[in-house]
C-alpha cells in the first residue's frame, strides 16, 4: 500500500516538477528568472539546494511579458548590529543579487545568494570583489522562518498529530485501527531492529524515544524533499549538523566508565601506545563520528536532489540534439527511475542515521565483563567497535 | 569545504536545535511513552496469555490422567470385591459341609455310646435278676423237702419253667 502511494506521489511530483520547470523554459526572450541554458540550470539547482527566505511554488511570464512568481513570503528575523529586526521576505521582491536594499531599525539589508547581509554603516549599495564576494557587507545571525524551518515545523506537526493519535488509540483498545496500523509496525521496526540490537536489552528503553523521533523526522523530511514543494531540509548542513550533535551529546553524556576507559586509557595495550590511542579515540568520538553522521546525510540528500534535477533538466539541455519529444521522454524515464531510487534512499538514510546513532550510544553504554571477548585461538571476536568500521 | 562552511547557517542551526529539542520533548511525552508502554503491556499480556493457555492444557492433561487413574482403581477394587465375595461364598459352603459332617459324626458316636451303655445296663440287670432268681430258687428248694430226689428234680423243673426268661 505504502509503495503504491509512494509511486503515485513520485509520479505526481515528477509531472508537476516538469510542468513548473517547463514554464520557466517557455519564454526565451525573458532573461530574468527563466531557466533554459546549461548555466542557468546549474544556477537553478544550486539555488534550490540552498535554504530560501520565501516559499516559492512556480513562476510564469504573463501575457504582457511580465515575470510573475507564485508563492508566499516568510518572516525574516535577524539579529543585526542594531538589535532584533523582523520583516516579511516579500520586501526583497525576489531579489537574490543584492540589488534591493531593505532599511529597518537604521540598518540596511540585502539578500545575496540566499543569505542576508547587513551593509556597513554609510554604504548605500553592495560592492563586490573579483570573486563576487561582498566587500562592504557582513552576514547577520539569521533566525528567519525559512523554507527549511517551515519544513521542520510541518513535519513536527505531522509527526505529533499522527503519533499522538496512535497513542490515544491504545487508550481505548489494544490494537490500532486505520493509519495507526501502518505506523505501529514502523515504531516496532525502529524499536526491535534499530534500538534493541544496537544498544542492548538493558538500556535501549531510555534512548528509544530519541531514536524514534530522529528516524521519523529524517525520513519524512527526506520524502518531503522529493515532493514538488522543493524542500531540501535534510540537505541543509546546519540541520544535519544539529542532528549529529544531538547524538554526540547523548552518547557523551550517557557514556559509562568502561567507555571513557576505552577512550582515554585503552586497556590491554602497551603503555606507550595508550596516549596515541587516546588521541585517536578522542578524535573518533568527538569529530569523526558526528562528522560521518552529518556529512553522510547531507551529501546523500543533496546528491539525490542534484541528480533528479539534472535529469529533469535534460528536457532543456538536450532539446536541440534530441528534439523536444526525445529530450522530454528521456528525461521522464531517467528521472522516474532515479526518483524511485531516491524514495529508497530517503528511507535508507533515515535508517542509517538512526542505526549509527543507536550503535554509538550502544558503545557508550555497553557493559564489558572483561576487555574483549576472545575465542579459543585467542583472536578477538568482532564487537560493536569493529562493526563500526563497516559503516564509516 | 569553504562552500560548505559558507552554506552553514548558524541561525538555522540554532532554530533547528530549539525545534528539535521541542519536538523530542513533545514526541516523548505525548507519543512514544504511551505507545511504547502500551506495546510492552500488550507483549507481556500476550506472553502471559500463552503461558496461561499452556498451563491450562497441562492441567487438563493432568485431570484426564487422574480420571483415568481413578477409573482404573475403581475397576480394580470392584474386581477385588467380587473375588473376595466368591471366596467367602466358597469358604462358607465348605465350612458348613465340614461342620455338618462333624456334627453327624458326633451324633453317631453319642448314639453308639448310648447303645453300649444301655446294653451294659441291660446285661447287668439280667445278671442281677439271674442272681436273685437263683437265690429265690435256691431258697424255695431249701424250703421244700429235700429228701425226695424226685421231688427235688421236679421242683427244679418247675422253677426253671417259671423263670422263663422274661
Amino acid at each position: 500500500m505504502m509503495q503504491v502511494s509512494n509511486t503515485i506521489k513520485t509520479l505526481l511530483q515528477l509531472l508537476i516538477l516538469c510542468f513548473s520547470l517547463q514554464s520557466f523554459a517557455i519564454s526565451d526572450t525573458e532573461p530574468e528568472g527563466v531557466v533554459s541554458g546549461k548555466e542557468q540550470v546549474d544556477a537553478y539547482i544550486l539555488h534550490h539546494l540552498k535554504d530560501s527566505h520565501d516559499f516559492h511554488l512556480f513562476s510564469y511570464t504573463s501575457d504582457s511579458g511580465e515575470r510573475k512568481h507564485v508563492g508566499f513570503p516568510l518572516p525574516v528575523i535577524l539579529w543585526s548590529s542594531n538589535g532584533l529586526v523582523t520583516f516579511m521576505s516579500s520586501e526583497f521582491h525576489h531579489d537574490d543579487n543584492g540589488q534591493v536594499i531593505v532599511e529597518k531599525n537604521g540598518s540596511k539589508f540585502v539578500k545575496l545568494h540566499s543569505k542576508i547581509y547587513e551593509l556597513e554603516a554609510g554604504a548605500s549599495s553592495v560592492s563586490f570583489d573579483e570573486e563576487h564576494h561582498a566587500t562592504n557587507a557582513h552576514k547577520v545571525l539569521d533566525f528567519s522562518i525559512t523554507k527549511s524551518v517551515v519544513g521542520v515545523l510541518l513535519v513536527g506537526l505531522l509527526m505529533l498529530l499522527a503519533f499522538s493519535s496512535l497513542a490515544k488509540q491504545y487508550g481505548k483498545k489494544n490494537i490500532p485501527t486505520g493509519f495507526g496500523r501502518v505506523l505501529e509496525p514502523l515504531v516496532l521496526y525502529v524499536r526491535d531492529e534499530i534500538a534493541r540490537p544496537n544498544i542492548g536489552e538493558k538500556h535501549y528503553r531510555r534512548f528509544t524515544g530519541y531514536l524514534l523521533t530522529v528516524f521519523f523526522f529524517i525520513w519524512v523530511l527526506n520524502l518531503l524533499g522529493l515532493t514538488p514543494f522543493g524542500f531540501n531540509v535534510t540537505g541543509q548542513i546546519a540541520v544535519t549538523a544539529c542532528l549529529a550533535i544531538f547524538t554526540l551529546v547523548i552518547y557523551t553524556v550517557s557514556g559509562n566508565k568502561d567507555y571513557w576507559m576505552h577512550i582515554l586509557w585503552m586497556p590491554g595495550v602497551p603503555v606507550f601506545v595508550k596516549p596515541i590511542l587516546a588521541i585517536i579515540e578522542l578524535a573518533g568520538a568527538f569529530i569523526i563520528k558526528p562528522f560521518s553522521l552529518l556529512v553522510r546525510l547531507f551529501a546523500n540528500i543533496s546528491a539525490g536532489h542534484i541528480v533528479v534535477m539534472s535529469l529533469i533538466a535534460i528536457m532543456f539541455t538536450l532539446k536541440e540534439s534530441l528534439g523536444v519529444a526525445g529530450a522530454t521522454g528521456l528525461s521522464l524515464v531517467l528521472s522516474f527511475f532515479i526518483t524511485l531510487i531516491e524514495v529508497l534512499v530517503a528511507f535508507l538514510q533515515a535508517y542509517i542515521f538512526t542505526a549509527l546513532s543507536a550503535l554509538f550510544i550502544g558503545m557508550a553504554v555497553a557493559e564489558h565483563d572483561h576487555d574483549h571477548e576472545h575465542d579459543e585461538a585467542g583472536h578477538e571476536v568482532a564487537d560493536t567497535e569493529d562493526v563500526r568500521a563497516d559503516f564509516i | 569545504m569553504e562552500v560548505l562552511l559558507n552554506d552553514f547557517s548558524p541561525g538555522l542551526f540554532i532554530v533547528q536545535t530549539i525545534l528539535l529539542l521541542g519536538l523530542i520533548f513533545l514526541m516523548v511525552k505525548f507519543a512514544w511513552k504511551p505507545i511504547l508502554n502500551s506495546l510492552n503491556e500488550r507483549e507481556t499480556g500476550i506472553e502471559e496469555a500463552l503461558a496461561a493457555a499452556e498451563k491450562a492444557k497441562a492441567d487438563m492433561q493432568n485431570l484426564q490422567a487422574d480420571n483415568e487413574k481413578m477409573l482404573q482403581e475403581a475397576r480394580a477394587e470392584r474386581e477385588a470385591m467380587l473375588k473376595e465375595a466368591r471366596e467367602i461364598k466358597e469358604k462358607m459352603i465348605s465350612d458348613s459341609k465340614e461342620q455338618a459332617k462333624l456334627e453327624g459324626d458326633k451324633m453317631l458316636k453319642q448314639a453308639q455310646t448310648a447303645i453300649e451303655s444301655e446294653k451294659k445296663a441291660a446285661v447287668a440287670d439280667i445278671k442281677s435278676q439271674v442272681a436273685e432268681l437263683s437265690v429265690a430258687i435256691a431258697e424255695k428248694v431249701l424250703k421244700e423237702d429235700l429228701s425226695n430226689n424226685d421231688k427235688q428234680l421236679k421242683l427244679v423243673d418247675t422253677m426253671l419253667s417259671d423263670i422263663k426268661l422274661n
